[in-house]
């Protein structure tokens, strides 16, 4: 299709790509409390490994529960009336969080180096996707600080009626291991601009770059206890903010699983708010007037972008019964001119696993696809002697009922489906308790819309996949979550509204 | 709205307006001429189940008014299933314009408008409100809210996003699917157009249980839902008791969102079997203890008036009431007192004599729980200036009854006691009496009478409620939403925040070009992965 204006597209706004940095050093291992840095009161720490070589990269203070009380004491105190971040202009609110973003871009080689090593990302990615994502999202909600807007309200009788949207206080933030930096950006960013003040565990997988931030938010100038980050485990740190009776909401992003646990425990404690980003098991329908190599190259990537650790991850494809043999051809191709190997070097494309527990879980799911009569096409096992590397891996000829079709893999797996029609597609598509995400290929708009309008999904692609940006609200349907992130729409769940109602004279238009 | 309250009041006196109820009600309820007494599921009426029935009781008299079917999880079960099938894809329901949504709930506030004088009777024989009351003030706002909801049906907009990138992207605010309420017995008919209006006018499914202790308007109500012509299955409505039909709702793997009105005990377990089963979204509006602050430069007479209207307003049935009233010290004295005289003045007794002020209370738990709460208030030390006792023979009347002296530790001042009880409390700084009013795991409500504009601002922003009045209490309109701060709920409901709770937002992006490497340069989509 000719486009209109020039053909040769503006140059995309990149930083080059710079060397990783080679004598990385870990400043920041300490509990953030009040802007200071503590041991855990239990003296605990924990081992924090490089997944690309087993290595120990350093020991980080183990938060529980006591330091769980302390955070929270301190976030209290910054959020009671009259504070410093309480009286603050929303203006300010914003120019701080500006002033974060441009100290994340600042140290953001020490950042994207970290988050390689930490989390076995590809350190091109983390350098360019990662920390750009961050810098974007905290700019965006920056300026949104001073501009959530309430309303006046239009009440009968003789009333002037008004809203305000005010901070809600006290927010637990439980975060993941997959995009380490990103999630505690998405959390904290929209929490920060509408006042709140924050308790963020990070993963015990990869604390590293949070704490990091919290030596940037101390600098940017945000006062004591509106931040507090305790590196912790899930059972202990993560269940002591769920259950915390003084914590107001609580916002995590995880397994569906551990998503249960935290709503269970916020019904049980204080009934504190709960928004939740869980897992997905996300459909991926292509067409036969669809693209071929548009629709090969996204739904590769759809899956295996970052070792398949994506809640997002398309991990159902269906291909129309026509194109099916060619498009599986190509993919097994596209999955085998992958470059394993550590995250650091230029031209690896795949990194490790996570963990070691990932690792096993995944091979373990593989097994089952063989077993259960998937056709394994290429991979299906480790790579190299040492680290959680798996082979880039996919299936063909997958049925629904398959575990591999069902359960979230969360790993460099590939399953493809075949379909004939699109009342069955629709309806295999929606067929799981997931409902997170969905993309559909094709060139018919007839198509398209039907398919953005019939799948039960937080976020729909058509004829793209992982298209996200800090404008677009992001969530699940169904078990794959509660709340959106992100957008304006994620600036409610950070928000009370209290209607206040004033009696006068006489009402007029 | 607070005029209408008012001059409902004062109408009731002077009987101008309000048609007679009929003569005659219970007799012919008895009979089953009126209306079905059964479970409503696809537009048709079903015996339970189980085949059991459970009496509904005239709280005015003790006496049962008629049997009720009584649905539990089978019945939840048959609801659901109904509720899915006029969900799917392609269902007359989903298939029908939003415009016309808003037409079929304009059409259902025509029908309630026609039968306005009988569901008014029903809901007072049922409920024990006074006449005047349900006609004038709860079947206005029934009336009202659908109205303001219909209007909606059309113009809750999605959005275009600029998306960074060669992308069109845009938001659909989609209907969650099948949704369980579950709804009180205080204002039964406004709870369930609350809870109906935004739920229809977004396009969802209701599978909803209501009260035991007041099943009949709902019930009504069910026939001009089908006269109004929703398609069978869109509204499906089970009476029932909360630990059965409310809990198999709760923890429903097929149900997509709980709305709950009702106590924050049970607002607990409706979270949590909304965790164990599906992570259904979860709405509550649940109980208070709301702070009503009165400065000693506010205008006395409106003060002692709201202040006593703001507590004793449906027999102090009200999850907002104000019964905490705080008073500055100044003025404590002369505010006692005169809310006494007035707690005195106010007419309890039969609920269809136009004179009464106050009915009974809905059924012998809440009878006995209120008086419970007097004595204890009265052992722990505060002082009973009027009432305190029952107030007739039969039915479960209460005499309107205002404690003074009244501290924050005493257990009056600390629960929920919803009754006719009143709690007079002083103070003597503005700081003071923010940081004592906030001192409470609810927060729903609060007010503030002041004449002093900086006064008014100060104390709105530092309370910790989801609404404030001030110089006003108990105004509410069908476009101001409601909803607790803490543990007095989770979520908005009414005004457009509340079409927030019953949509799903699904966000959809579609590149403007479809050549891959054009559009992985131009959106800087993994660019990396082909460096």
């Amino acid at each position: 299709m000719k486009k209109q204006g020039s053909d040769s597209k503006p140059a995309p706004v990149l930083p080059a790509l710079p060397e990783p940095l080679k004598d990385l050093k870990i400043k920041y291992t300490k509990i953030f409390i009040n802007n200071e840095w503590h041991d855990s009161v239990s003296g605990k720490k924990f081992e924090v490994f490089n997944p690309a070589n087993e290595e120990k990269i350093c020991e980080v203070e183990e938060g529980d529960k006591t330091d769980v009380d302390k955070a929270v004491k301190a976030a209290r105190k910054a959020f009671e009336l009259g504070s410093p971040w309480r009286t603050m202009d929303a203006s300010e609110r914003g120019r701080l969080l500006n002033k974060l973003a441009d100290l994340v871009e600042r140290d953001r080689l020490i950042l994207a180096t970290m988050e390689a090593i930490d989390g076995g990302k590809l350190f091109s990615t983390a350098y360019l996707m990662d920390l750009g994502a961050c810098i974007k999202t905290l700019h965006y909600c920056a300026g949104w600080a001073d501009k959530i807007h309430g309303r006046t309200v239009p009440m009968d009788g003789n009333f002037f009626t008004f809203t305000r949207h005010e901070p809600i206080g006290v927010c637990g933030q439980i975060i993941p291991w997959n995009f380490p930096l990103v999630m505690f950006i998405w959390k904290i960013a929209p929490a920060l601009c509408c006042g709140n003040t924050v308790v963020v565990k990070p993963a015990e997988q990869t604390p590293l770059t949070a704490l990091y931030m919290g030596s940037l938010i101390k600098e940017a100038g945000f006062p004591p206890g509106v931040v507090n980050i305790v590196p912790g485990f899930g059972p202990t740190a993560g269940a002591a903010i769920s259950h915390h009776m003084d914590v107001d909401k609580v916002a995590f992003t995880g397994s569906t699983e551990v998503g249960k646990l935290i709503k269970e425990a916020a019904g049980k404690s204080n009934l504190k708010r709960v928004t939740l980003e869980l897992g997905g098991k996300s459909p991926n329908i292509i067409f036969a007037d669809a693209d071929l190599d548009t629709a090969v190259e996204f739904a590769h990537i759809g899956l295996f972008y970052h070792q398949g650790q994506c809640c997002i991850a398309g991990s159902r494809i269906f291909v129309e019964e026509p194109i099916y043999d060619e498009f599986v051809r190509r993919s097994i191709e596209r999955a085998k001119k992958y470059t394993l190997g550590n995250p650091l070097l230029p031209g690896v494309q795949q990194g490790p696993q996570i963990d070691k527990e990932q690792f096993q879980k995944i091979l373990e799911l593989i097994e089952s696809g063989k077993k259960e009569g998937a056709k394994l096409e290429c991979g299906g096992g480790p790579w190299g002697d040492k680290g959680y590397f798996i082979q880039p891996t996919v299936f063909s000829n997958v049925t629904d009922d398959m575990r591999i079709a069902k359960e979230e893999i969360f790993g460099p797996v590939q399953q493809i489906m075949k379909f004939n029609t699109i009342d069955e597609v629709i309806k295999r598509a929606n067929n799981t308790t997931y409902g997170l995400a969905a993309a559909v290929f094709t060139k018919d708009i007839d198509k398209a819309l039907t398919f953005a309008a019939a799948l039960q999904a937080g976020t729909v692609w058509v004829n793209c996949y992982s298209a996200m940006s800090a404008q677009c609200p992001f969530g699940g349907f169904k078990m794959s979550g509660n709340g959106r992130e992100m957008g304006e729409y994620g600036l409610h769940e950070y928000t009370e509204v209290k209607t206040v109602t004033i009696k006068i004279p006489q009402k007029n238009s | 709205g607070e005029n209408t309250v008012r001059s409902s009041l004062r109408g009731a006196g002077g009987g101008s307006g309000v048609p007679l109820p009929r003569p005659g009600l219970a007799l012919r309820l008895n009979a089953g001429l009126l209306f079905s007494l059964q479970i409503f599921i696809n537009n048709e009426w079903h015996d339970a189940v189980s085949k059991k029935t459970f009496p509904s009781i005239n709280p005015a008299t003790g006496e049962v008014i008629c049997q009720v079917a009584e649905g539990d999880k089978a019945d939840v079960d048959k609801a659901v299933k109904a509720a899915k099938a006029a969900f799917q894809l392609g269902s007359p329901w989903r298939r029908m314009d939003a415009s016309h949504r808003g037409k079929l709930l304009n059409r259902l506030a025509d029908l309630i408008e026609r039968d306005r004088a009988y569901l008014a009777a029903l809901e007072t024989l049922d409920n024990g409100k006074p006449y005047s009351v349900s006609y004038l003030v709860d079947l206005d706002m029934v009336v009202k809210c659908l109205r303001y909801f219909a209007g909606w049906s059309d113009k809750f907009h999605g959005k275009t996003i600029p998306l960074d990138g060669d992308f069109f992207c845009y938001t659909r605010h989609e209907p969650v699917g099948v949704c369980g309420q579950i709804i009180p017995w205080n204002f039964p008919l406004l709870m369930q157009a609350w809870k109906l209006g935004p739920a229809l006018a977004t396009g969802n499914v209701v599978v909803m249980k209501v009260a035991e202790q007041t099943p009949l308007s709902a019930l009504y109500v069910a026939n001009l839902i089908k006269e109004a012509g929703f398609p069978p299955g869109v509204v499906n409505i089970i009476p029932g008791y909360g630990p059965t039909a409310g809990a198999a709702i709760s923890s429903h793997m097929d149900i997509d969102k709980v709305a709950f009105t009702g106590s924050t005990e049970v607002g607990h377990l409706i979270q949590k079997a909304a965790a164990e089963s599906n992570l259904k979204r979860v709405t509550l509006e649940l109980g208070g203890k709301s702070p009503n602050i009165i400065m000693s430069d506010a205008d006395m007479d409106w003060a002692v008036d709201q202040a006593h209207f703001a507590l004793f307003f449906n027999q102090g049935q009200c999850c907002c009431a104000g019964s905490r009233t705080y008073v500055q010290e100044d003025i404590y004295h002369e505010f006692v007192e005169r809310s006494v005289e007035k707690a005195k003045s106010r007419v309890v007794g039969n609920p269809f004599d136009f004179k009464t002020e106050q009915g009974p209370q809905v059924d012998e738990e809440q009878f006995k729980k209120i008086l419970g709460y007097i004595s204890t208030g009265k052992r722990e030390g505060a002082k009973l200036l009027c009432g305190g006792n029952p107030a007739a023979d039969r039915g479960y009347f209460i005499q309107p009854t205002v404690f003074g002296d009244v501290q924050d530790s005493m257990t009056i001042a600390r629960e929920e006691i919803f009754g006719p009880v009143m709690q007079i409390l002083k103070f003597r700084t503005i700081e003071e009496v923010i940081e004592r009013a906030n001192d409470s795991k609810y927060g729903l409500a609060a007010a503030v009478f002041t004449k002093d504009l900086d006064k008014a601002n100060y104390v709105s922003q530092g309370l910790r409620a989801g609404t404030v009045w001030i110089n006003c209490y108990d105004v509410f309109g069908a476009q101001a939403p409601f909803g607790g701060y803490k543990a007095s709920g989770n979520g908005r409901e009414l005004g457009e925040y509340g079409l927030e709770a019953y949509v799903e937002v699904k966000n959809v992006s579609i590149p403007l070009s479809t050549d891959f490497p054009t559009l992985c340069c131009s959106s800087r989509l993994y660019l990396c992965l082909l460096v």
